[in-house]
């Protein structure tokens, strides 16, 4: 297990206070401007060394990222964004960040902002975290009245500034293209890649797109070294990572741990076990709900990191751990996740927009077992229509979960759904719309 | 996509207060010249705080001159995102987070209460008229779930009993107070934390 002193967020469970001065308490805001004045090179191949993935999903190498935006100021001012619009069910781990540990989001912000020659900083917050929000503002006027950012940042000569910016409720502006859109003030829909928005993003300026818990853990890194950072975890899979396990467990917790570290430990160690025993579990959705979920079997001797899940068809993700136990019906719980897809779905690509409510509406029929055994197959061939046909990932978001269920539950799909639409047997009922199915070269049914 | 329906019945005019009109114009200085239609979400924040909470088709209007674009592009935004209110709601807006993981831990009996408490369909104004409760998607809260969202305030770790006592104040006029109902603190592990020990009881 991790020691204390080398988790980044001393203050999860806010018990040290998040203003400015217990912050620098705790080392933030701390040779600041030491770290900035070593320069870009150095601090893009210091995290480039630490291996430091993103961690609002997709696990892209933060430094390579860093390293797309180009070298010198054109015509065009670079912009920072941080993606702080946390939708993913079972993720809710930049709240904690927002709310208890925002002076490490705004060092991160000023240290990354001069790496990629931003002057200006926009940090997306989902609108529900209204709250959060207010904290973060609070955070940030403190910083001002500092002179810890603003002009001459931290004594580096580097103007900065940092706005924030509300989300109103819709979960596709967590995809970098949507964001853009939204805080350009349109509706949220993805943009084409390429062009990439670190080349052409906001404003159709070069724009570099970080999530919150990335951006946060970045000082800590520069501070304590490269070395540090990727003596903890695996090769590729570096670092420290704030888990979140909902669901069935018995106490239900945020936590940082070691990435690697085997989800049976997770489970059992920090959230208290699973609701009923280990041996009452169903399933676990590793990262959040657009990944595809594990049965047991596979969770006895799973690890968490990207590399490990990637093997087993599954993925890291947010690392939002929902744990489902066997008291619940796992064809409605899928059900339900297809809803929100449904729900969320921008409505741009047909695919995704007319796709997302057709799984949902099968899947409810199928939570009661009204669906007939066909529907099963066609099912899977929804999801392989949309996904990889979409603009942005949330085709991908929307299918694997189902196509989860489909791999490790279709047995008891198909023992619930086994209703046949043709009446094979009792070929004399006068009215049958269906009977020219009936004739002896059409009647053979696959079973 | 969100389909949300339109009030039908429309007040004629609508404009800031001179408070509004002040934080109207910090909002689009926070973009660069000329691009104040970035400002389009929080001034229709702005125009829902002002208008018990939901916007008028005149706000719309008014936000588009403001900002010089559209009306259209504004009707587009207000319509996209779910957290614009285009139909009066409640002085207490219940939202009531069903998604997987606060469906899990028994979300839809807390929906159950509302319908018996509050209004039998979403949407739908109490019979006296300050409360109103609808069904949302995750909230961002799902270690604490289940839970609701009441205006800005997030109320966490919730059963029926809890929501109905909360019911019951709002009744009453009174803000209920936010944050966990099973007395733990954020989001650490009830009784018996795992991590940082030593920070809690230095």
């Amino acid at each position: 297990m991790l020691e204390d002193k080398d988790r980044i967020f001393q203050n999860l469970y806010n018990d040290l206070g998040e203003d400015v001065e217990s912050s620098r308490k705790r080392g933030d805001w701390k040779d600041t401007n030491e770290v900035i004045l070593k320069g870009r090179d150095w601090i893009i191949n210091e995290i480039k060394s630490s291996e430091l993935r993103g961690r609002g999903g997709a696990g892209f190498p933060t430094g390579l990222k860093w390293s797309f935006a180009p070298k010198d100021v054109g015509s065009r001012p670079h912009y920072l964004v941080i993606n702080a619009d946390e939708s993913e069910p079972g993720t809710c781990k930049d709240r904690d960040i927002l709310r208890f540990e925002p002076h490490k989001l705004i060092e991160g912000c000023l240290i990354a902002a001069y790496t990629v020659n931003a002057h200006v900083c926009y940090i997306y917050i989902r609108g529900e975290y209204y709250n959060e929000g207010q904290k973060l503002q609070k955070a940030i006027d403190e910083a001002y009245s500092q002179k810890l950012i603003g002009k001459n940042a931290s004594n580096t000569g580097w103007d900065f500034d940092i706005y924030i910016h509300y989300g109103a409720g819709a979960y596709i502006c967590g995809e970098e293209t949507a964001l853009l859109e939204s805080l350009e003030g349109k509706k949220g829909q993805p943009r084409l890649k390429p062009p990439f928005p670190a080349l052409i993003g906001l404003y159709g300026c070069p724009t570099i797109i970080n999530n919150v818990e990335t951006i946060a853990v970045v000082p800590t890194i520069l501070k304590r070294g490269a070395k540090w950072f990727s003596s903890l975890g695996k090769p590729k899979n570096t670092g420290t990572k704030i888990f979140c396990i909902s669901g069935n467990v018995n106490r239900p917790c945020n936590v940082e741990e070691e990435m690697g570290i085997p989800l049976k430990e997770l489970i059992e160690k920090h959230a208290g076990g699973v609701i009923g025993g280990w041996e009452n579990l169903k399933a676990i959705i590793p990262g959040g709900s657009s990944m595809p979920m594990l049965p047991k079997e596979i969770c006895e001797t799973i690890k968490m990191d990207f590399d490990s899940l990637v093997e087993q068809k599954s993925g890291l993700g947010t690392a939002g751990i929902v744990v489902i136990n066997k008291d619940q019906d796992i064809i409605q719980c899928m059900a339900r996740i297809a809803r929100f897809y449904k729900h969320e779905s921008c409505g741009q690509c047909t695919p995704c927009r007319e796709g997302s409510g057709w799984m949902w509406r099968m899947l409810e029929r199928m939570a009661k077992g009204e669906a007939s055994r066909e529907e099963v197959d066609m099912l899977m061939d929804v999801t392989k229509q949309i996904e990889g046909h979409t603009i942005c990932a949330f085709g991908e978001g929307s299918s694997w979960p189902v196509q989860g269920l489909l791999r490790h539950f279709k047995k008891e799909i198909v023992k619930r759904n086994n209703f046949n639409p043709l009446v094979s047997k009792d070929n004399k009922i006068p009215y049958l719309v269906d009977q020219h199915l009936l004739e002896n070269d059409n009647a053979e049914i696959k079973s | 996509m969100s389909l949300k329906k339109i009030s039908k019945d429309q007040p004629e005019k609508f404009e800031f207060n001179d408070r509004n009109i002040e934080l109207a114009k910090k909002m689009i200085n926070n973009y660069p010249e000329g691009k104040q239609q970035s400002a389009v979400m929080s001034l229709l924040y702005i125009a829902q705080r002002q208008n018990n909470n939901w916007i008028p088709l005149a706000a719309m209007k008014y936000i588009a001159k403001f900002l010089s674009m559209p009306y259209i592009k504004v009707y587009e935004v207000a319509t996209f995102y779910s957290m614009y209110n285009l139909t009066p709601v409640g002085k207490f807006f219940y939202q009531v987070c069903t998604t997987t993981p606060c469906m899990l831990r028994g979300a839809y009996k807390l929906v159950d209460v509302c319908k018996k408490k509050i209004s039998n369909k979403e949407n739908e104004i109490s019979s006296d008229g300050n409360s109103s409760w609808v069904e949302v998607e995750c909230l961002g809260a799902c270690i604490n779930a289940p839970m609701i969202q009441i205006n800005d305030e997030y109320y966490e770790d919730l059963d029926e009993k809890k929501l109905e006592n909360i019911i019951e104040q709002t009744m009453k006029g009174k803000t209920p107070k936010p944050g966990s109902y099973r007395g733990r603190v954020n989001s650490e592990p009830e009784n018996n934390r795992t991590t940082l020990v030593g920070i809690k009881n230095a």
